[in-house]
């Protein structure tokens, strides 16, 4: 078999394109915590907790309802953007007029309510989720083996995320929304309703959180810690990418995954740090992240 | 000091003089640990207006230093002490150097993914014991008197709490507690002022970073052993939760909350399991969303408007 610096081609490319998918999870779970920064000012840390909430209502669909897959794709991020407006309108909107650490520590009550609640109810063991019919198998591309769940996971979030990008830039209600970002008062006075906007962000932010869940059900165990250790990591993506733009947090997520997975292949002792130290790194030369800006 | 806090201070030493004879000794002990965390961290969220969310991981350094100093080096326990605070303080100026490159939230963030690598390593070094932690350490002999004897242990513990309290207080009303204090009101204004305002955000972080890893050192102390459990950022959610319901920026604060904190989670751990983690979560939204000022603060606010002065 050929070999690439002593590593076998097989490893190295399943590797990398366990960095894509993971790569993928990062892109859209930073897109979600951006997309809501720019409206709310507030770093959602209940992010981590809905995406698993995301994962386990996928896996409580079929087992207790008998929905499968598809639908679940649909459902999920619905009841969890749902969620999120409920979060929104009774206690997120109370806060706008403090100190956005008041935020940050809101949702990261949430965050503890919901993962002891999902603990109480299922344990912490991981429960399976098989891979729906159409998408079990791989596709032979002569030098490696490509699950097709893997692929449809990288497809999926990427078109997700490129359709995101497109909503905000490229359509009247993105242009609104940019405006309500840079000025609200302005844009609530040109008659359009910011409160509401700001309610469907925070909801549409953390039903990509339930998207990627739904995503990720069936490619790992789904137990109630998988979101905490996962946005940690999120956040440090974050701070790398800087929130300023959405193409930026994207690409960098995806950047992040690859690294991480050749650090699995090249050291993998440092496979869990390395996003850390180069967010150190990072830090020390561009503070305001790669595609941020000071403010 | 001002007289009351002064009068306050006494009573509470004498108060936790006479305790043992109510109360079991370790749980005072643990409570201490923690109220010392607490203060170490509001020194930086209430003073200096600074989140950090990964305290817990100075907490754990020390604690883990200070135990295998104490047990495979077998240093005397004041060394060894030292050495989990050196410890501590060291991490804190590498961590606190690089976090205050941002501020506000992201410096929140920042904080708690360094917390984390640190975190990671600890759990794949060899000297953590990784999942099953470091055990058996010995307390040792302080001045003839054997800590094994968990009565000499205490008057060791409220000796290290009531002068680390005092030391937080002088620091707090000193020149450089007043700058702190600018600079979490209007941090472009102390600049303007001409103070090296990142020089100051630093130094505070560094001591409140060497006084929670003396908390972590005596804990060490107090359990004989150090976890993961230590270092975790549940831990560094707890200090959070402690600082914010005793209240922020309050001289006895951080104590009420993590007394409040560390007695629930004893009373509730075995009959509620799971569900401990709930509570905590939903205090965290009340006190954020009714209960701002914490216990302390909502009190004295209460007093001073029932004495007629203007809160």
């Amino acid at each position: 078999m050929t070999e690439i610096f002593g590593v076998p081609v097989q490893a190295l490319f399943g590797q990398l394109m366990l960095g894509l998918v993971n790569g993928s999870f990062y892109a859209v779970l930073s897109l979600g915590l951006a997309v809501i920064f720019g409206m709310l000012n507030i770093i959602n840390f209940a992010h981590g907790a809905l995406y698993m909430v995301g994962a386990m209502l996928t896996w409580v669909g079929l087992e207790y309802l008998g929905i499968g897959y598809w639908w679940m794709l649909v459902l999920a991020p619905l009841c969890v953007g749902l969620v999120g407006i409920a979060i929104e309108r009774l206690m997120l909107q109370w806060l706008y007029k403090l100190d956005h650490l008041y935020g940050l520590l809101l949702t990261f009550g949430l965050a503890l309510m919901i993962e002891g609640l999902f603990r109480d109810l299922y344990g912490v063991a991981g429960q399976p989720y098989s891979i729906p019919e159409e998408l079990s198998g791989a596709f032979n591309l002569g030098f490696m083996f490509l699950p097709k769940y893997r692929a449809w996971i990288i497809v999926a979030s990427l078109s997700v995320c490129l359709l995101t990008w497109y909503m905000i830039e490229k359509t009247r209600l993105g242009a609104y929304l940019r405006a309500a970002t840079e000025n609200p008062r302005l844009t609530q006075a040109f008659g359009i309703n910011v409160p509401l906007m700001v309610m469907l962000t925070y909801g549409f932010g953390v039903g990509l959180a339930g998207f990627a869940g739904v995503l990720a059900a069936p490619a790992s165990q789904i137990s109630p810690l998988m979101g905490s250790n996962l946005i940690i990591v999120v956040f440090a993506v974050v701070v790398i990418g800087g929130m300023g733009s959405i193409l930026g947090s994207v690409l960098t997520g995806l950047a992040l995954g690859i690294i991480e997975g050749m650090t699995k292949v090249f050291w993998p002792e440092a496979s869990a740090t390395v996003v850390f130290m180069i967010m150190a790194v990072v830090l020390m030369i561009r503070p305001a992240g790669l595609f941020g800006r000071e403010k | 000091m001002s007289r009351r806090v002064t009068i306050a201070y006494l009573v509470g030493l004498g108060l936790l003089l006479l305790a043992p004879a109510f109360i079991y000794p370790i749980l005072v002990m643990k409570v201490l640990c923690f109220a010392l965390f607490a203060c170490a961290f509001n020194l930086l969220l209430g003073y200096t207006g600074l989140l950090s969310f990964g305290h817990a991981v100075f907490l754990g350094t020390a604690a883990y230093v200070t135990g295998h100093a104490l047990k495979v080096w077998e240093l005397p326990t004041l060394l060894g002490l030292a050495a989990g605070t050196l410890a501590a303080t060291g991490l804190g100026w590498v961590i606190g150097s690089l976090a205050i490159r941002r501020q506000g939230i992201y410096f929140a963030m920042v904080t708690l993914a360094l917390a984390q690598m640190v975190f990671f390593l600890f759990l794949q070094a060899p000297f953590t014991g990784g999942e099953d932690g470091l055990q058996g350490v010995p307390r040792g002999t302080l001045f003839g008197f054997d800590l094994a004897d968990d009565m000499n242990l205490y008057y060791l513990v409220v000796a290290i709490f009531a002068g680390s309290f005092w030391l937080i207080q002088r620091a707090i009303h000193s020149p450089f507690g007043q700058i702190l204090k600018a600079i979490r009101e209007n941090e472009p204004r102390a600049i303007s002022l001409g103070y090296d305002v990142a020089k100051y955000k630093l130094l505070a972080f560094v001591l409140s970073a060497g006084l929670a890893g003396l908390a972590g050192a005596t804990k060490t102390l107090v359990f004989k052993f150090a976890t993961l459990t230590d270092a975790h950022w549940h831990t560094s959610g707890e200090v959070v939760l402690m600082t914010l319901l005793g209240g922020m920026g309050t001289v006895f604060g951080p104590l009420v909350g993590a007394t409040v904190i560390v007695t629930l989670q004893n009373e509730l751990a075995d009959k509620v399991g799971s569900l401990v983690t709930v509570i905590m979560g939903a205090i965290f939204v009340i006190c954020v969303l009714a209960f701002r000022r914490g216990i302390v603060g909502e009190s004295l606010a209460l007093y001073k408007r029932m004495i007629g002065q203007k809160v």
